[in-house]
Formats: C-alpha cells, structure tokens, sequence
C-alpha cells in the first residue's frame, strides 16, 4: 500500500445504527457532532444507512444533520452481522473517500468499525469524549485509558478516514431541523463468505440480578429517603435500570437493605458504571466507597449535600416527585442506554 | 480443538493511583508496576480449557508484551494451559490496535491452524475492545464480540450467546473463529500447586520481530496507523453539573447522563 494523499479524502460520516428499523439515538447525536466538525472542515456530513426496508429513516437523518444519506438496501443486510456489514462499507471507502468515520461504540457498533478500520488499514480510536479539528486540519481524538485516570490525545496522520466510535449519551442531539438531503443508494455486493454466520435468535431480555460490587448499575438511597414506603422508589429505579440495590448506614440500620448492600469504608467498594445516589448527604465514609464509579449522579434537595461535589450530576430536587417521572420516562425504552 | 488463547498482561489496576505524567517529556510512568493478568484474560483462558476438557485438544496461550509479562504466560500455565508464545521485541512498543492484531495475527500463523480464538472484549489498560475483531480480521475468520456462553460445537459450528445493547443473540458460526469474553462467561478455576509445579515443565516460547517476519518499521509507534500526542491526567475531584427548577428539564438531564454511563 502506497501513502495515501490525505487532501484527496473530503468529508465527514456517520454510521446510522438501526435495529428493526429504529435509529439508535446515538447516532443522532454523532450527527450533531460530525456538523459541528464539517462546518469546520468545511465539508458535507453523510450518513451511512445499512438494512433492508429503511429508507423512511432517511428523513430523521437530514432532519439530525446529515447532507447526504448513503442507503444500502439489501436482504442480507437486515439483520446486523459485521461481515456483510463491513463488506459493503469497505467497498464504499476507497470510492468515496471520506476523510473522518464515526461510528457508536455500541456492542455491534464497535465491531464494525474494528473489522472495517482493519480491512480499509485505517487507524481507529474507541470511546471518544471529545473530537476536535486541529490547526492543521486533522482529528483530535481524546479518549480515556487506565479506567479513566489517564487521557491522551490520539491523531491519525497518514492514513483516511481517520476513524473514531463515540459511546451514547457523550455528544448531544441537536434539535431536528426543516431540512431535506440528498439520497444516494449505493451497490451492495455480498459474498457467500460473509454470509457465514447466522443469527439464530434475538433474545430482548433482562440481565439477571447481580451484588453491588457486580452491578454495572447501583441505586442507593440514604436517611433523605425517610420511610419505607419511599424507599421503594429506589428500588424501583434500580428495577427499571437492571442494577443492585444498595444504600449507607442508616437504611441498614432501619433494615431496608441487608448488610451486604451497604457501601462505603465498612461496606462494599464499587466500581460501576454508573452509580445514583438519592437522599444521601455524602459522608467521606460512603463516599470512598463509590469513588471508581464511572458516573456518579446525586438527587437531593439538600444544596448543602456533599456528594453534590463528588457527584458528576447534581439533581436538586425533591426524589419524590423527580425519581417517579424518571421511572416513566425509562419505561419508554427498551433499554436505558438507547 | 486446537485453541488459542490470547492474553493482555497491563500494569495491576490496584497499583493505578501511582501512574504518573513525567511533566517535561509527557510519557506516563507506570515503571515498578507488575502487569498482571485481567479478571477476562482468565475467564478466557478458563473458557479455553473447560472446551479443552469436553472436546478434546490443546490449549496455547499468546501475548504480545514486554519480557517481564513471561510470569504472566507461566501463571496461564499453572493453570491450565499446554503452552505459552510470548511475543516480545522493542519493535513492538507503541503498537496501536491495528499494528497488535497483526503481531498476534503472525505469531498466530507461525503456530499454525487453529480451530478457536479465545479473547477477552476489552484489556484492562487501553480498553478499546478493537483487538479481538481486528486479529479475526487480519487471519479472516469470524469472530463474536462480548461472548456470555459458548452453548455448543457441534460439526463444525459453534454455538455462541452474545451480549447486544437490548439482550442478547444467538449465533451459529463455522470453525475456525475468534471469540471474546464477557465477565459472565465464568468462574476462573485457582491454580493448585501442582499446576505450578507443573508449568515449570511446560514450553514457553519466546518470539522478536524476526522470529515473525515483521520489520521493525510495520508495528510499533512507527508502523501504527494512530499516534498519540498529548497524554493527561483527568481532574479526579469532580465538577457536579448541577440541574434544578423544571422536573421535566431535570428528568431529561439525568436521561442523558444515565445513557452516557451505560453506553
């Protein structure tokens, strides 16, 4: 492979995640961002739409920023399976040309753009919480490393597209705009091989229960949760979102939770990945226990609670009337993370 | 079977907290930082021998990581594993997720067929979960992302069940191919004494850039595709973005968050 002429490669992608013909909110919000950095590249934004039966999303893709969507409609392209997935996608690269490729890191998200970043011998860059264009016109990708305590800033120079995933909820969706796009369908040559592995089944189910040193997810609640008919709005919130149940001193105390649910210095240490704590004030003794967690969010209408400066979000408010509405609002998915 | 299994020695997560930016020439410091084996490399491994076990075979375990990771390598053969390829060269340093798929990819190679890849999805370290598929792509094979089970091999077809963002799936791929782990898949077994005193016994190989036939130039900072350029260290105390007023606005605020955390 020769140096490639990185001016000769213009434009901006985005891949459009759908699954039954849902778009993942995701990929809205890479839309947002891939016009922020085409107004700086002064470039267009393509959306790069795979399944069979999909062209009514079209619409929502312009509406969310994209110029141009790339559709590929095929039958063997209904189901997301990364090889004809990447089949199609690394056909279309050296066409067109595109000098930046976002995709979602989701868990099929991100096996696409590792197959396809490997065959196109592009670089890649994962879980991205900030994309930039340098002084000199290149992506500036900083991602996370060693959990998070360390960050780097990652450039890929001589190769295109210069290839990054974003994890849901990172960037922010704009508003839908009044606007119409262009279409584009493009050929979509499958081989036999790629049509190697088959999806059997689809299983839409819950994880099963797990500890609080386990759970990806803990909702814990503290004295601000008062009795114990409220109390089983934490539990209710921890239902809905797949995770443990856990809680400081006082509510074992009261024996709402178990000793195995309590957190902090003389109880569990946990690392999830996201941690919400309502009614708790923050005492350094709760507070080491949840310092790894990825996200922290604090609901309380004390102003003077102290996991407020520990937390990552702040909700002050009262959990009574804030903790049902959220409850509402995540029964409209199928899962918290679309 | 014939089974590899690919390991990620990193630097131990409990010693993290002394990971440190030399200020003037911005390269991390983690010397004096055991790399240890993560909690997916063993439940790979552990995957790797209980097919071993039901099917019948070997198990090699691989890794490309300085030579002090060779502990790391003996620990997988104390527990369990047949033998242990160690790819180890200074042309290596600074290898990106594509310029380590294809070092793995020729050690691969250079061992011969195989019928199964065991990875874990994601490293302790760098955590990008790039690596597995890209080594499936390199050596063309399919290859299953975030494995909770591995339900059957039956004629050449493994049965796999997999994490997506809504549930899981079931799938149906031909050997050969390349799974990697979740933490669900299993319990990893402990090493008993006489698994290391049986290790000592076993081969470990150690392979450089020659022994690969790679040139220096392919991999490493100077063959990867990406670069790094600055390196940080994140403000641990945390700024709260605080919300309040309309239940509405802060519902919607604590969506967003929720979805970042869990994507």
């Amino acid at each position: 492979m020769g140096p490639i002429r990185t001016e000769e490669w213009k434009g901006i992608w985005v891949f459009a995640e759908q699954e039954e013909g849902c778009l993942s909110e995701v990929s809205l919000e890479l839309l947002s961002l891939a016009k922020l950095l085409a107004e700086k590249r002064k470039t267009e934004v393509s959306a790069l739409l795979l399944g069979h039966g999909v062209e009514s999303l079209t619409a929502t893709l312009w509406a969310h920023g994209a110029d141009r969507v790339l559709l590929a409609d095929h039958p063997s392209l209904k189901k997301f399976l990364t090889l004809p997935y990447t089949r199609v996608i690394a056909n279309l690269i050296p066409q067109k040309r595109p000098e930046i490729f976002l995709l979602p890191a989701t868990s099929l998200g991100s096996d696409l753009a590792a197959r396809a970043a490997m065959r196109v011998n592009t670089g890649l860059s994962a879980h991205c919480t900030n994309l930039d264009i340098s002084d000199r016109g290149e992506l500036m990708q900083v991602v996370p490393a060693f959990g998070g305590k360390v960050m780097a800033t990652i450039f890929c120079q001589k190769h295109r597209p210069q290839m990054a995933t974003v994890r849901p909820g990172v960037f922010r969706k704009g508003e839908p705009q009044e606007k119409k796009g262009a279409i584009e369908r493009v050929p979509v040559e499958i081989k036999p091989e790629d049509l190697r592995q088959k999806v059997i089944d689809v299983h839409w189910e819950r994880r099963p229960a797990q500890t609080v040193e386990e759970a990806e997810v803990v909702v814990a609640g503290g004295a601000g949760i008062g009795n114990p008919e409220d109390w089983k709005w934490v539990e209710r919130l921890a239902e809905i979102l797949h995770g443990a149940v856990g809680g400081t001193r006082p509510p074992m105390d009261e024996g709402w939770i178990s000793e195995e649910q309590m957190i902090g210095q003389s109880g569990k240490t946990i690392r999830p990945k996201l941690y919400i704590g309502i009614g708790i004030s923050g005492v350094i003794q709760h507070v080491v226990g949840i310092q790894d967690a990825k996200v922290i969010i604090a609901i309380n209408n004390d102003p003077k609670a102290a996991l407020f400066q520990s937390a990552d979000l702040g909700a002050l408010a009262d959990f009574r009337k804030i903790v049902p509405l959220l409850i509402e609002e995540l029964k409209k998915r199928d899962h918290p993370s679309l | 079977m014939n089974i590899i299994v690919c390991l990620k020695p990193a630097p131990d997560p409990k010693r993290w907290d002394s990971i440190e930016l030399d200020p003037v020439t911005k390269a991390l410091q983690r010397q004096g930082i055991p790399s240890v084996l993560g909690p997916l490399d063993k439940r790979a491994l552990e995957e790797g021998l209980r097919i071993k076990e039901k099917y019948g075979g070997k198990v090699a375990v691989m890794a490309m990581a300085p030579p002090s990771a060779k502990d790391n390598l003996i620990e997988a053969l104390a527990m369990g594993a047949d033998e242990g390829y160690l790819l180890s060269d200074r042309a290596f340093a600074g290898s990106d997720t594509w310029a380590t798929s294809i070092v793995l990819g020729k050690g691969v190679r250079k061992l011969g067929g195989f019928d199964l890849i065991l990875c874990g999805s994601y490293s302790l370290d760098g955590s990008t979960g790039h690596v597995g598929t890209q080594l499936a792509e390199f050596l063309g094979v399919p290859n299953i992302h975030q494995v909770v089970t591995v339900e059957h091999i039956a004629g050449e077809r493994l049965c796999t069940k997999s994490i997506v963002e809504l549930g899981y799936r079931i799938l149906e791929t031909p050997l050969p191919c390349l799974i990697t782990v979740t933490r669900e898949i299993n319990t990893p077994r402990f090493t008993s004494l006489f698994g290391v005193i049986e290790a000592e016994s076993k081969p470990l190989i150690i392979w450089a850039a020659e022994d690969l036939g790679i040139s220096p130039g392919d991999v490493g900072f100077n063959g990867s595709p990406t670069q790094t350029g600055d390196v940080f260290l994140p403000e641990m105390k945390r700024h709260a973005q605080m919300v309040s007023g309309d239940p509405e606005e802060v519902v919607q605020e604590l969506m967003r968050k929720i979805r970042q955390a869990l994507g």
